[in-house]
């Protein structure tokens, strides 16, 4: 199951030239980019490891972009993903984000169903892939 | 840009429309800057019109699908201090981004600090995060002998040169480089690093100015500060070159600049010691032969 975070995960995979045109547009706004990696897909983990630190005053996709191969590299069957930061006061945070790279398998998730008190049933999701210890999965 | 288009079929093939494509480019716009801006460095202007040439021709090759491989483009401009290599530097990328060779045509100036680390494992990250914020435009590199240092065999400069070698041969489209320096000083620092040697295809080679040239460059120089000189001011200063170019430490434009600030400075004192009265707008900008004469070339 291919997940669904972040900007374009309903398009086709973007090739290494829509990439680095994406990453020209965050430029050409002022955005600081940055790359970051995991291996937990839970929609709501939010903190993925840094890929180095935010890159500023870079001019050019290449220059970013270089980044994101050594990043795919070294990882390459984790997720990765692009973000870029928008400093201007009012918005201060995130306006783009998506993933450049992903495991060969996603196996997608479980649902957890967890009765509570009155027969009250709590709903969770669990990826698959986390039953394996972190640095394990996906491989 | 015009509407028209660059390519057109013609009876013996193809036909390209270098008109167009060169008001396209508006390479001549800059070239004639260039001429008109920077006094002599004759076999500069003309590497860079060579250099024009081929990216335009280049280019007129890839409308009618000839191969067109980009060229390399590294640069080393070796010459003594004060001779433009920095100022060529810039107009270089400029060139360069009009002719579509460089994305963006910024200049990063960058010394040996800024590449080498302090201790081990410094080093790549530094460079690294030099040449990502240079990617897309040109890396300046001055006194780039400083990287090397044969009598220290621990020295981190060698890394550094290692991995801009590494960019310059796989990222060529990416980033041009240009090593500046003294020529003797390069010329040892290119026999001790081949690679890199080998790997630059133009050395340019900046020659001192001649007491005319100076001349011509100091008028420039007010003139962009919104000086001029009385008659006896260019008097004292057609003396005061030929003077100055005897002296130890001349640093050819640079010390003309240097001394024309300090003929600024003596003729702000002048006009502040007259003290009352009123300045007029001609008295506040005119530097007469008393101001340069002051200097200390003179005595």
């Amino acid at each position: 199951m291919k997940i669904t975070q972040g900007t374009f995960s309903f398009l086709p995979e973007l090739t290494d030239e829509e990439i680095k045109a994406q990453i020209q547009y965050a430029l050409n706004q002022g955005w600081a980019l940055s790359v970051e990696y995991t291996d937990d897909p839970h929609p709501r983990n939010y903190y993925w490891e840094m890929w180095g630190n935010p890159m500023f005053d870079i001019k050019d996709a290449a220059g970013v972009f270089v980044e994101v191969a050594a990043c795919r590299k070294a990882q390459p069957q984790k997720y990765v993903r692009v973000m870029a930061f928008d400093s201007t006061r009012g918005f201060e945070t995130t306006r783009l984000s998506f993933i450049v790279n992903r495991p060969t398998n996603e196996p997608g998730y479980r649902l957890i169903r967890k009765e509570g008190p009155s027969r009250r049933v709590e709903y969770t999701i669990e990826s698959y892939a986390v039953d394996a210890p972190e640095g394990r999965r996906y491989s | 840009m015009s509407d028209q288009p660059a390519v057109t079929p013609g009876n013996d093939g193809e036909r390209v429309d270098m008109s167009t494509l060169l008001a396209d480019s508006q390479v001549n716009e800059v070239l004639d800057e260039l001429d008109r801006e920077l006094i002599g460095l004759k076999p500069v202007k003309q590497r860079v019109r060579d250099i024009a040439a081929l990216l335009l021709i280049d280019r007129a090759r890839k409308l009618v699908g000839l191969a067109s491989g980009s060229p390399s483009l590294h640069m080393s401009f070796t010459g003594n201090p004060g001779t433009g290599k920095t100022t060529v530097a810039l107009r270089m990328a400029q060139i360069l981004h009009r002719l579509g060779y460089v994305r963006r045509g910024h200049l990063v100036a960058v010394t040996r600090d800024d590449l080498v680390g302090q201790y081990i494992g410094h080093t790549a990250p530094k460079t690294k995060e030099i040449l990502k914020k240079a990617m897309g435009g040109v890396l300046f590199i001055d006194e780039a002998y400083y990287l090397y240092r044969p009598e220290n065999e621990k020295d981190y400069g060698q890394e550094a040169i290692e991995i801009l070698l590494q960019v310059m041969e796989n990222q060529r489209d990416d980033l041009v480089v240009i090593l500046a320096g003294y020529a003797d000083r390069m010329e040892t620092f290119f026999r001790s690093n081949p690679g890199l040697s080998s790997r630059i295809a133009h050395h340019l080679d900046f020659p001192d100015y001649a007491g005319e040239e100076l001349e011509r460059i100091a008028e420039i120089m007010l003139q962009q500060m919104d000086y001029r000189l009385s008659e006896s001011g260019r008097q004292a200063l057609r003396e005061y070159i030929p003077l100055r170019m005897q002296q130890p430490h001349f640093a050819n434009a640079r010390s003309i600049r240097n001394a024309l600030d300090r003929a600024r400075l003596r003729q702000a004192t002048r006009l502040f010691a007259q003290r009352g009265g009123s300045l007029s707008r001609d008295e506040l900008r005119t530097i007469e032969g008393d101001d340069i004469r002051a200097s200390r070339v003179f005595t």
